[in-house]
């Protein structure tokens, strides 16, 4: 009996979720894939062309870790960048090298036809129920929510942790957990019930500590290998961080009217994929009375790019302090280390200054 | 008042529109001049120093012609009109990049947005501009026709033009390269009178029946979003079977040709090719010798090829 064995690639702490879609909504086997390493990437890069942007290889490298570890079905999603021809190009090049896979392509539907999603999904399981992956899909979303919501929590209160290491441990205790829920109502429980042990979590957070907003590109802020766990070390210099984008603001409350009407002295149009947002949150992080702003995205980003000279304007008009970092396979922990210290010291000598 | 052109980006695919457009409602214009080296230096010094090195060219046109005249024409363009489709998202951006690239300097701008997706026609687009220029609502009409009238003959003469040299019994080669890069005289031309010193005829993909170039790209990949690139992926499709060899031109680092030259190289088999990266360094040196070695390549096949039948 060849079992389908279902993979998607790893981004953030949202594989719980897809998890769910596929054992609950799909009835297939899920196959995580394995944590991302060095190696990973240098997979991804070896099969990839030069200059595309490092999700592209990270994902390329976290399907063939996960072909090893025995997935059989690859799903990719579309996007309004480069990741739209993604799918295409990455199922290109694992039939070239050998890999006898099945490869749904979410670029092929349609996002004003849901229906179309239904078709893809039924390459990956002929009998599908449309009741059950409509509420699986649903309860994926809700997990998506309160995944958001408790990160949200942790980064702004990580830095002052009294113990070393509290958060994280309970915050993989969560995620474990959340793979057993198996409703909205049970789900709602958890949520409260992590909530109150994160609460709990002893900390010595001054009065007025320095704070920080992370804005840039959709993949590289999201997943912490890919900035370097960049969150954490900054974080744990006793630093509160902010970090709007994420799947629960980004795909369920874009308000994209909204934005676009808010950045209108900075943008005219919308510059493409991600822009916008990170020029609102600048924005808004710098009227919130933030101590730096960093902006993280992949090698030539195009879209990310062309928010820069914005930026620019905003760290000028509202004078706070941007910093740019760009990740590709190259990218060593050491620069940017050095860069997030000098940082760092900075906005603290700024903060001190003012007093 | 007077309208400063970049000669960049997309004054290659629609100079023949802008120009006659504005000729026909007597608004006077300049273009700058074609890219040099100091051009380069202005755009490389003022972009963002990870951006493409075609926009880098742009900016530096732009820069040139500050001072110059009243308005620098900077239009955008976001979709055509297909669904599953856009453009290079620098082209969305371009007007609010250099807006806020130059914001002290307190451009005026002259510009129009095209994007059909949210029922921004072209035609819309020329109406909103030809009003900003003082015009009523007949002139500019007339005006947009004629212009339309002349691209479509100019393309239709380019084309045919490439029909004779296709007939040519030397060595032909197929670049396949926005226009913005091939006809640059700092970056592309070197390429063309590369090949032609080899006693090669350079076909250029960009130089094709846009919509048939359209409808064949779809046949080759399906989920392709780029409408510039999918016009070059076509253009291989209807040009391979008359040509020996293929060049992809591509600027650093391109965002849409990092995944579409991968792709023409999975899926086109049957030609040689190879890709030729343009970046900001000077000389040509590198450049050519690639070239000669692959024309070389393809004139040893071609002599074995023979020899076999």
């Amino acid at each position: 009996m060849n079992k389908t064995r279902v993979n998607f690639p790893r981004f953030g702490s949202y594989d719980v979720a897809v998890e769910h879609i596929i054992r609950a909504g799909l009835d297939c086997e899920y196959v995580n894939t394995p944590p991302i390493t060095k190696k990973t990437l240098e997979i991804g890069s070896k099969y990839s062309p030069d200059f595309v942007c490092t999700p592209f290889k990270y994902n390329l490298g976290g399907y063939i870790e996960s072909i090893e570890a025995g997935a059989n079905t690859l799903i990719q999603i579309g996007g309004v960048c480069r990741l739209g021809y993604y799918g295409e190009l990455q199922k290109q090049i694992l039939k070239d090298l050998g890999y006898d896979v099945k490869f749904i392509n979410m670029a092929n539907a349609n996002f004003r036809k849901p229906i179309t999603f239904y078709e893809e999904f039924k390459k990956v399981n002929p009998n599908l129920n449309l009741k059950k992956i409509t509420s699986a899909c649903m309860l994926a979303v809700h997990m998506v929510e309160v995944i958001d919501k408790v990160e949200d929590f942790i980064r702004q209160n990580v830095g002052f942790e009294k113990e070393e290491g509290s958060f994280d441990k309970l915050h993989h205790e969560f995620l474990d957990d959340l793979r057993d829920v198996n409703d909205k109502k049970e789900l709602n429980l958890l949520y409260k019930l992590y909530m109150k042990k994160f609460k709990k979590i002893e900390i010595d957070k001054p009065k007025n500590p320095l704070k920080v907003g992370f804005v840039g590109e959709y993949y590289t802020i999201m997943d912490q290998y890919s900035n370097h766990y960049m969150e954490k070390e900054l974080a744990k210099k006793g630093i509160v961080i902010y970090r709007w984008m994420n799947l629960t603001n980004s795909i369920l409350n874009p308000h994209v009217k909204e934005v676009k009407q808010s950045i209108k002295n900075y943008a005219k149009y919308d510059m493409g994929a991600t822009a916008m947002f990170t020029i609102k949150k600048a924005i808004d992080y710098a009227k919130d009375g933030c101590d730096g702003i960093i902006h993280v995205k992949s090698f030539g980003c195009t879209p990310e790019i062309d928010t820069m000279p914005v930026l620019q304007r905003i760290s000028e008009d509202f004078k706070i302090p941007i910093i740019y970092f760009s990740f590709d396979s190259q990218t060593s922990d050491v620069g940017i280390n050095t860069r997030v210290e000098a940082f760092y010291d900075m906005i603290m000598m700024r903060k001190e200054g003012k007093k | 008042m007077k309208v400063g052109i970049p000669r960049a980006f997309l004054y290659y695919r629609y100079h023949v529109l802008w120009e006659t457009f504005f000729e026909e409602l007597g608004i006077e214009y300049i273009v700058s001049p074609e890219t040099n080296k100091d051009i380069v230096k202005r755009g490389t010094t003022h972009a963002i120093d990870e951006s493409c090195l075609s926009s880098k060219i742009y900016t530096g046109h732009v820069d040139y012609l500050i001072d110059k005249c009243d308005y620098i024409f900077i239009p955008r363009v976001a979709s055509f009109g297909d669904r599953k489709e856009t453009v290079c998202s620098k082209f969305q951006a371009i007007y609010d990049v250099i807006n806020n690239t130059y914001r002290e300097k307190k451009l005026k701008i002259l510009y129009y947005s095209i994007d059909v997706h949210n029922k921004e026609t072209e035609l819309k687009a020329f109406l909103k501009m030809g009003k900003f220029l003082g015009k009523n609502k007949a002139q500019v009409l007339k005006a947009y026709y004629i212009a339309k009238q002349a691209e479509k003959t100019s393309k239709m003469l380019e084309i045919n033009d490439q029909k004779r040299l296709l007939e040519s019994d030397k060595l032909k080669i197929l670049i396949v390269s926005h226009p913005y890069n091939i006809y640059d005289k700092y970056v592309g031309e070197p390429i063309i009178n590369a090949l032609k010193d080899l006693d090669c005829v350079p076909i250029l993909g960009c130089v094709v029946d846009e919509k048939q170039a359209h409808d064949k790209a779809k046949l080759i990949s399906s989920t392709l979003p780029w409408t510039f690139n999918k016009e070059l992926v076509g253009s291989i499709a209807i040009y391979k079977d008359k040509i020996d060899g293929i060049i992809l031109v591509s600027s650093f680092p391109c965002g849409p040709d990092s995944l579409v030259n991968e792709m023409i190289i999975r899926r086109f088999k049957e030609k040689p090719i190879i890709n030729l990266i343009l970046d900001a360094q000077e000389g040509t040196a590198g450049m050519e010798t690639r070239v000669e070695s692959f024309v070389d390549i393809i004139r040893l096949r071609k002599e074995k090829e023979y020899e076999q039948d």
